[in-house]
């Protein structure tokens, strides 16, 4: 039986003046898989979660999202609040929190497209709007508890640490109660302990919550620990996809991490995460 | 100062609550004693300036949602304020519309005008936008001036006294009860908002609108929702003004009057209803203060009492500038400070959160 993968990016094609930053990338997302997007620095990777979340409109081609009553959208006509309301999340390679506000106001938010309520109904305060308050309260505090957040429950999210930074960003998508997550570069500046929680943290996500996962990352190590599959990117194309162990000696991998390096062992060990910051 | 080692929450009502602490309760109670007695010891003079505090305090709030929460700056606040006062004026005077009626109309009103002059914030931020609502600014005082045939132009309009069972409401003690409940019921109104879905989705767009757009915050609705919910308590202030001083002139309502209310809310706290309360209760008696002090040292030195009327202007300014390089979180922090050193006291406090309520 054939079902239409979760996502779908066919010609997609992206410029920017005269840097084309995307052109023809076709690939698709798997409803359950833990996709990696790797590609060396200017690829397209972040280009193409920004497409994907509507913050970049693509010139030419489509996105098209199955959604989980299985009607399928078009994300490339969509506005980015549109396309978190279907059940799209995603954190950025240089968080982006709401950084006046505390770690549970930054969660609750992550509710927002699953409550209602405007103005009036809000100033007002009673009742209903109360009850609603409560019950998504309490949806937060079970992802609190998922990502170990009690702690800093209340702590203004500008005051924290990087690496929790890292985690409520990741727990605010988590509240929206996504379908598919998009992590754009999670490990980035951690170091290996901080690492290697932040990829436990990403494989429960999977795992327990079953939540379809694309994650960007420049290690190495722990994309190929962690991913069913991965997709490579070069120049805007993709230029190979597969398991972790085929891309690893797939040879225009080799190619675009390494120039024209031949026999060289592991070259895409030999992308060190110091190398590739920013 | 009570003692305490922690107030723990078992049920998310209580934690959620506007005054969690038994300590702020206690002191909510007792603020509303001060403001239930003050009325009946106090002189004309200051039960006025007392009226003035509760409708600038009305008009701060306003304007501290749209700039305080919401980051989008806006020195259209005489403009929307005069919306406020002349269409509440004018209805009541031209249409014989009740004075509650017009206010509310009034009200309504700014909200739209707000709205239509927030739909620069589409594609304007920060100071760009700022000059756009400059704009509103210019256009609505010309409009005062010189649309003679509906305002009246540079002349003032008198406006027909509020009556409630046939008492007179604009007299300095019967309009304070109708201030005092108008500000307070701004307050929790602004409170609520801010601790529930659509409060939360204008602090975001403050904070980060491209994350506030991928976690489903319909980032230009909201803009505009900020502009009429402001709009709408700015333009009630300004109605206040028409029906307590009973005449409405332009004078009242030019770009000063804006610069003003954002002194107001810079000195009182940005995003902070406290600090709106406190920001123009400073700004509405500096002057008066001032004067006082001018009589107070008027025989032992009439030389420096005969300058203080000069130094009013100046004074302002140096208010402004000593809150914001020492306090820029302005006066609602200060206060803060106080209640942490007192929390645990004689044991050292440091806050984890710092929600401005």
């Amino acid at each position: 039986m054939h079902q239409p993968p979760l996502l779908e990016l066919s010609d997609l094609t992206l410029r920017f003046g005269g840097v084309t930053a995307l052109s023809g990338l076709g690939m698709e997302v798997r409803e359950g898989e833990l996709l990696a997007l790797i590609g060396p620095n200017g690829a397209g990777k972040t280009s193409v979660l920004n497409c994907i979340s509507g913050l970049y409109r693509a010139q030419e081609g489509s996105i098209t999202l199955t959604g989980r009553d299985g009607a399928r959208h078009p994300l490339h006509r969509l506005a980015p609040h549109r396309i978190a309301a279907l059940g799209v999340a995603r954190t950025f390679q240089n968080i982006e929190l709401f950084k006046h506000m505390t770690v549970l106001d930054n969660l609750m938010l992550g509710r927002h497209v699953h409550m209602k309520g405007g103005v009036l109904s809000g100033g007002i305060h009673l009742g209903r709007q109360r009850r609603r308050e409560i019950e998504h309260r309490r949806y937060v505090e079970e992802v609190i508890d998922f990502m170990n957040l009690e702690p800093l429950r209340s702590a203004v999210v500008g005051s924290l640490a990087y690496g929790n930074q890292r985690l409520v960003e990741m727990a605010r998508a988590l509240a929206l109660d996504p379908h598919i997550l998009l992590l754009d570069e999670p490990t980035a500046g951690m170091n290996a302990e901080e690492k290697e929680s932040m990829a436990r943290f990403i494989l429960d996500v999977h795992e327990e919550r079953g939540i379809t996962v694309v994650v960007i990352d420049h290690d190495i190590d722990v994309i190929m620990d962690i991913s069913d599959r991965v997709v490579v990117l070069d120049f805007g194309r993709r230029i190979a996809q597969g398991t972790p162990e085929q891309v690893r000696s797939h040879p225009a991998v080799i190619d675009a991490y390494l120039g024209q390096a031949r026999g060289e062992s592991d070259p895409v060990r030999a992308e060190t995460p110091k190398l590739r910051q920013g | 100062m009570s003692m305490e080692c922690g107030v723990f929450h078992t049920r998310y009502e209580s934690d959620m609550g506007l005054r969690p602490r038994p300590a702020q309760r206690i002191r909510l109670v007792l603020f509303a004693l001060f403001v239930l007695v003050f009325p009946f010891v106090a002189s004309t003079y200051w039960l006025d300036l007392a009226n003035q505090v509760a409708i600038a305090t009305v008009g701060a709030i306003g304007l501290n949602i749209l700039v305080g929460h919401t980051g989008q700056i806006s020195l259209g606040q005489g403009a929307f304020m005069a919306i406020g006062a002349y269409t509440a004026g004018l209805l009541t005077l031209n249409f014989g519309v009740p004075w509650g009626a017009s206010v509310f109309c009034a009200c309504i009103l700014t909200a739209v005008a707000g709205t239509f002059f927030g739909l620069p914030s589409l594609r304007l931020k920060g100071l760009y936008l700022a000059i756009a609502t400059l704009a509103a600014q210019e256009i609505v005082e010309w409009a005062m001036t010189h649309w003679t045939t509906v305002t009246g132009g540079t002349e003032a309009i008198v406006v027909p006294a509020p009556r409630l069972f046939g008492l007179r409401l604009n007299t300095t003690f019967n309009f304070y009860w109708l201030a005092v409940l108008t500000a307070a019921g701004t307050a929790l109104f602004a409170a609520n908002l801010f601790r529930c879905r659509i409060g939360r989705a204008f602090e975001a767009v403050r904070d980060q609108d491209i994350a506030a757009s991928v976690i489903g915050v319909d980032v230009f609705r909201t803009k505009l929702l900020a502009f009429a919910t402001s709009s709408f308590f700015v333009g009630l202030a300004g109605a206040m003004i028409a029906f307590y001083r009973n005449i409405v002139t332009w004078e009242r309502f030019t770009l000063n009057t804006s610069i003003v209310y954002l002194a107001m809310i810079i000195v009182g706290g940005l995003g902070s209803i406290r600090g709106s309360f406190l920001g123009a209760a400073l700004i509405t008696l500096l002057p008066a203060l001032i004067t006082n002090l001018g009589r107070a040292i008027q025989d032992t030195a009439p030389q420096a009492a005969s300058l203080l009327p000069y130094a009013q202007q100046a004074v302002f300014g140096i208010v402004i500038i000593l809150f914001l390089i020492f306090e820029p979180r302005g006066l609602s922090k200060l206060w803060e400070n106080v209640k942490d050193y007192f929390h645990v006291w004689p044991f050292a406090y440091r806050r984890g959160e710092s929600r401005a309520n």
